[in-house]
């Protein structure tokens, strides 16, 4: 019988049958559909993914007019940054990684960002930040974002005033863990709406909350709370939200949002949130598990953010980078599996922008 | 990755409508085929062209709203973002910005 080269979720190649594939496909959508109680992948939508899989192609591509908006993370930090931000470290200014990306790499938008890449660390260095953002924006034509993390790590012991929920709550602690989370909200908030606010003083297009959830349900609350200050003040300023992770962690356990308990929430329950929060964008992420195939990966993934673009009401743009939307847990991601997890997401899930 | 991400599925940037249609995503929330539709009828062309090089690329000359190469005497920057404010009859911040700038 035939095999078809395909890899697993880590990245490394292996050999499938049309049958073992199709199985693993069926097998992907169905855990997406019991774990978000969602509807699976259609026969049609199996099939067509079984085609891409069986296909010998070492890129594939979207039909001619189903181009989607590619927004990113990280921004030039691709460029200059270290290995840790999945860096290259070619020594180049901000502005010129913008302009790169502009006329190099034809991207549709843009985005500024810190190195540390958390909003915490760019409070004390705003100025310097809408400085560089002045620049690129009289120089530049696309949309420009400003990107960060909420990243309420960054408000624990030993980094920030408030006591680390990953101390307290293995000594049962849980009432002072729920007291510094809550506190970390405050602060997280505040900080937020401050430094977006001098983003948009200076005629930022928008700002991207990236990674939102990391620190589990008070990182996504500060977050929503933010946005929605945010929006009072500077309408204008287009919000995107990239998620952590498929699953709000209850870290807490107890936040709400609008009457809505934050913990356990999949993309499809988020997005509704983001968008009462005001925001402009909602990227929805899915992880990649390493010990399944892709097959299994990107059925799954499609399945959750079908279930998203179903009822979003705003653009979803798709978190598509390495170990999340179909991709592999891979630092420098084939371009087999991230093509084909492109091509997926733009014809089966209907996003408006990866 | 992103490179792998735009040839396989990105709308091409300023090599075509890429910041015309994510303009519109971004003020005013339009999903994707809304956002085409409003940039493709503003240019007075199909939505499939939205994305086709040799269409965009007179499109983008003609209008003087910026091309990707260098261009001398083109629009660069700012200029060509006043111009596309006022083609697609949109606010844009930075734009809002020089205009207050210049009383």
């Amino acid at each position: 019988m035939t095999k078809y080269p395909t890899r697993m979720g880590d990245g490394h190649v292996i050999d499938m049958t049309a049958d073992e594939l199709k199985a693993d496909l069926i097998a992907g959508s169905a855990d997406a559909a019991d774990r978000g109680r969602i509807p699976p992948l259609k026969d049609d939508e199996i099939d067509f993914l079984l085609d891409l899989f069986k296909s010998n192609a070492r890129v594939v591509g979207v039909d001619q007019g189903n181009e989607v908006v590619l927004t990113h993370d990280i921004g030039t930090l691709r460029l200059d940054g270290d290995q840790g931000n999945s860096g290259v470290g070619i020594p180049l200014s901000r502005l010129q990684g913008v302009q790169v990306h502009e006329r190099a790499f034809a991207a549709d938008t843009m985005e500024l960002g810190h190195v540390d890449y958390s909003w915490k660390p760019v409070k004390p260095i705003i100025a310097q930040e809408q400085q560089a953002l002045e620049n690129i924006l009289l120089s530049t034509i696309v949309p420009m974002f400003y990107g960060a993390m909420p990243n309420l790590g960054t408000y624990y012991a030993p980094d920030g005033p408030f006591g680390n929920p990953s101390d307290l709550l293995p000594m049962g602690k849980i009432k002072e863990a729920r007291e510094a989370q809550e506190r970390a909200v405050e602060h997280a908030t505040r900080d937020i709406v401050y430094i977006c606010g001098k983003l948009a003083e200076v005629g930022a297009d928008g700002v991207n909350f990236d990674t939102t959830g990391a620190a589990g349900d008070a990182d996504f609350k500060a977050s929503l709370q933010a946005i929605e200050q945010l929006k009072a003040k500077h309408p204008n300023l287009a919000i995107q939200v990239g998620m952590a992770g498929e699953f709000v962690l209850g870290i807490h356990g107890a936040l709400e949002y609008d009457g809505t308990r934050l913990a356990g929430l999949y993309p499809h329950e988020q997005v509704g949130l983001v968008e009462k929060a005001g925001a402009d964008i909602f990227g929805p992420v899915v992880n990649t598990n390493t010990s399944k195939s892709m097959a299994w990966n990107l059925a799954r993934a499609v399945t959750f953010v079908k279930a998203v673009t179903a009822v979003a009401n705003i653009p979803v743009h798709v978190n598509m980078g390495m170990g999340v939307g179909g991709s592999p847990v891979f630092e420098t991601p084939p371009i087999d599996s991230v093509s084909r997890a492109s091509v997926a997401m733009v014809q089966i899930a209907r996003v408006d922008g990866l | 990755m992103p490179i792998a991400h735009g040839v396989a599925a990105g709308m091409g940037g300023i090599r075509t409508a890429g910041d015309l249609v994510a303009r519109m995503q971004l003020a005013r929330k339009m999903r994707l085929p809304e956002a085409k539709a409003y940039v493709a009828d503003k240019l007075k062309i199909s939505v499939a062209d939205l994305s086709e090089v040799t269409v965009m690329r007179e499109i983008r000359e003609d209008l003087d709203i910026g091309v990707i190469t260098s261009v001398p005497g083109c629009a660069k920057g700012i200029e060509a973002k006043i111009r596309i404010a006022e083609l697609l009859d949109i606010s844009i911040n930075s734009v809002d910005r020089l205009k207050s700038k210049m009383g």
